[in-house]
């Protein structure tokens, strides 16, 4: 109970600050608002869409899984900035849940990611974007689990580097290619579908249309789920035994 | 309150292709009592912080034992932690939210119920006076402003010890001794308080007993009078016009005299304990007949103790 406790109260602050600079928010929604707007035209003729709704219900599904990928893989600079300004010391003498600490966190990136999430579903919806209510719940669910995975991998890489100067770059060089190979922008083909099975986010991003397409039944949607579950405990362990070894 | 038995920390750093072990703190012993302003003097990088780090359970002894509170620190950190406040170095808040917002979350971290939370923040700002700022954001206090909050987010929970890592570094000394006040206010309250200082007026007015550390070891510990005296006693310089020779002579006799010297215009005295020392003097002069001019009593700086432990003046490493 502690830990649940302990874990609402590190959320509630978390969100605090995140609505009073509200500022990296509306910049994640930047990146697929922009992708919707001047990428998404170019997709019907592109794919050979009969037509262009067919094309945005192709495309969005990936976009809001890049979004969930984007939107958590670089939270681990927030930590960063917390650990110089003391705030993460000031935790750490305090008898408060280690776990707490990083659940907390992760529960905010979750939260902003679901409300950027709907955000940009409903601005595709005059696009011809049509869904039924229980597969865009299953949709958020992955995406969700997307987030506090990354989430909690980015926080325990910030704990280890515990410098901008070396988060950035690795980040950068992981993003690109796992975004490259997901085949959120283009249908994937030949040798380099043969590597994104390896990708997970390739998996994410099969059933998020699978879903859209009103087939929750597809078997990639159980298989994705699958991965990304176990995917994410496996990152949670790491990431709360990082927090517990640096933030002992 | 704090007892510690050859506590250690080494780290490893890394220069080049070259590991290199520095052994940040070898073997302190410590005893501070209940109620009392312990501090810690030592320039930087002598093992203070290490050392206050390791008692506040931040980071681990390499070994070592120690007692806090009655908690023991490698066995019971989670107990320890409950009866410590610790107040960092380097600040401890978010700039976008208020000293209110701080305080009670800082004390809900410990456990403390809402509306308990609530009541104690009330009644911490209004004891740092900090009522007036206690809902604009932190980013907008001043430096001793922000430090108070530090102080006061370290003792929302009504610690038994408190360590305060260079309390007033980076403070103009109006903020500096109104700090002397709420630190000697908690010693009031009943707190036991740990301070670290590099800055020799501080240990001196602030603190009850200190303990002088350089090189990750503790070179002297007492009260500042006795770690004065320890070093030289007192010094006195009587000014004389003429009869110099004489007078010298006379006091060179008196037991209470440690070393004499004859300087320019008089002589100068080492005593142990100038306050007893000069009225002894002052008769015996006067007793001979001899004009005296002037007399000085200097007491020796902890500068002065630190000088003779470690060979180098504080004032210069």
């Amino acid at each position: 109970m502690k830990l649940l406790r302990d874990t609402w109260l590190i959320f509630q602050r978390q969100m605090l600050l995140v609505l009073r600079n509200p500022v990296w928010v509306v910049i994640g929604i930047l990146q697929p608002l922009y992708f919707l707007l001047l990428f998404g035209p170019l997709l019907k003729d592109a794919l050979h869409a009969p037509t262009a709704a067919d094309a945005y219900r192709f495309f969005v599904p990936g976009l809001l899984v890049m979004l969930a990928m984007f939107g958590s893989m670089f939270v681990g600079f927030g930590l960063i900035a917390e650990l110089r300004a003391g705030v993460i010391e000031r935790s750490r003498v305090t008898p408060v849940s280690r776990l707490a600490l990083m659940l907390g966190r992760s529960l905010r990136d979750v939260a902003t990611l679901i409300a950027q999430a709907v955000l940009i579903t409903v601005l595709a919806i005059p696009f011809g974007l049509t869904v039924r209510v229980g597969d865009v719940l299953l949709a958020y669910l992955m995406l969700g689990l997307i987030g506090v995975m990354l989430s909690a991998a980015s926080n325990a890489l910030a704990l280890k580097l515990r410098s901008e100067d070396a988060l950035a770059p690795l980040m950068n060089g992981v993003a690109q290619p796992l975004l490259l190979l997901s085949g959120i922008l283009l249908p994937l083909t030949g040798w380099v579908a043969t590597v994104a099975d390896f990708n997970p986010f390739s998996w994410a991003v099969d059933a998020s249309r699978a879903l859209f397409a009103g087939d929750p039944g597809d078997n990639s949607v159980w298989q994705a789920l699958l991965i990304l579950g176990a995917l994410t405990v496996l990152t949670l362990f790491w990431s709360a035994r990082s927090f517990a070894r640096s933030v002992r | 309150m704090i007892e510690t038995k050859s506590l250690r920390k080494s780290f490893r750093s890394r220069q080049g292709r070259e590991t290199k072990t520095v052994e940040a703190v070898r073997g302190v012993d410590l005893f501070v009592s209940e109620g009392e302003i312990f501090g810690f003097l030592g320039p930087n990088g002598a093992g203070k912080t290490t050392t206050l780090r390791m008692l506040a359970t931040l980071i681990e002894p390499d070994g070592g034992e120690a007692t806090i509170a009655g908690a023991d620190l490698r066995r019971n950190s989670g107990e320890v932690r409950r009866r410590i406040g610790y107040v960092a170095q380097g600040g401890s808040t978010w700039d976008e939210v208020s000293a209110r917002e701080e305080l009670v979350l800082h004390a809900r971290m410990y456990g403390i119920g809402k509306a308990e939370a609530q009541q104690r923040a009330v009644r911490a700002l209004d004891a740092f006076q900090l009522t007036e700022y206690a809902d604009r954001k932190c980013k907008t206090y001043s430096g001793g402003q922000r430090r108070r909050v530090d102080i006061a987010l370290g003792v929302i929970h009504d610690p038994k010890v408190v360590f305060l890592d260079e309390p007033t570094t980076g403070l103009d000394p109006q903020s500096r001794a109104h700090m002397w006040d709420e630190i000697r206010r908690l010693r009031a309250e009943g707190m036991t308080i740990f301070v670290t200082t590099h800055y020799l007026e501080e240990a001196d007015a602030l603190c009850d007993r200190l303990a002088i550390m350089d090189y990750g070891e503790i070179v002297a510990e007492g009260t500042p009078d006795e770690l004065k005296r320890e070093v030289a006693g007192d010094v006195v310089t009587v000014g004389l016009n003429g009869s110099t020779p004489e007078a010298a002579q006379m006091l060179d006799s008196e037991s209470y005299v440690n070393k004499l010297e004859t300087v320019e215009g008089g002589l100068r005295l080492y005593v142990d304990q100038g306050a007893t020392a000069i009225p002894q003097i002052l008769r015996k002069i006067d007793g001979a007949g001899i004009h005296l001019g002037t007399i000085e009593l200097h007491r020796p700086s902890l500068d002065d103790v630190f000088l003779e432990k470690t060979g180098r003046s504080l004032r210069e490493s």
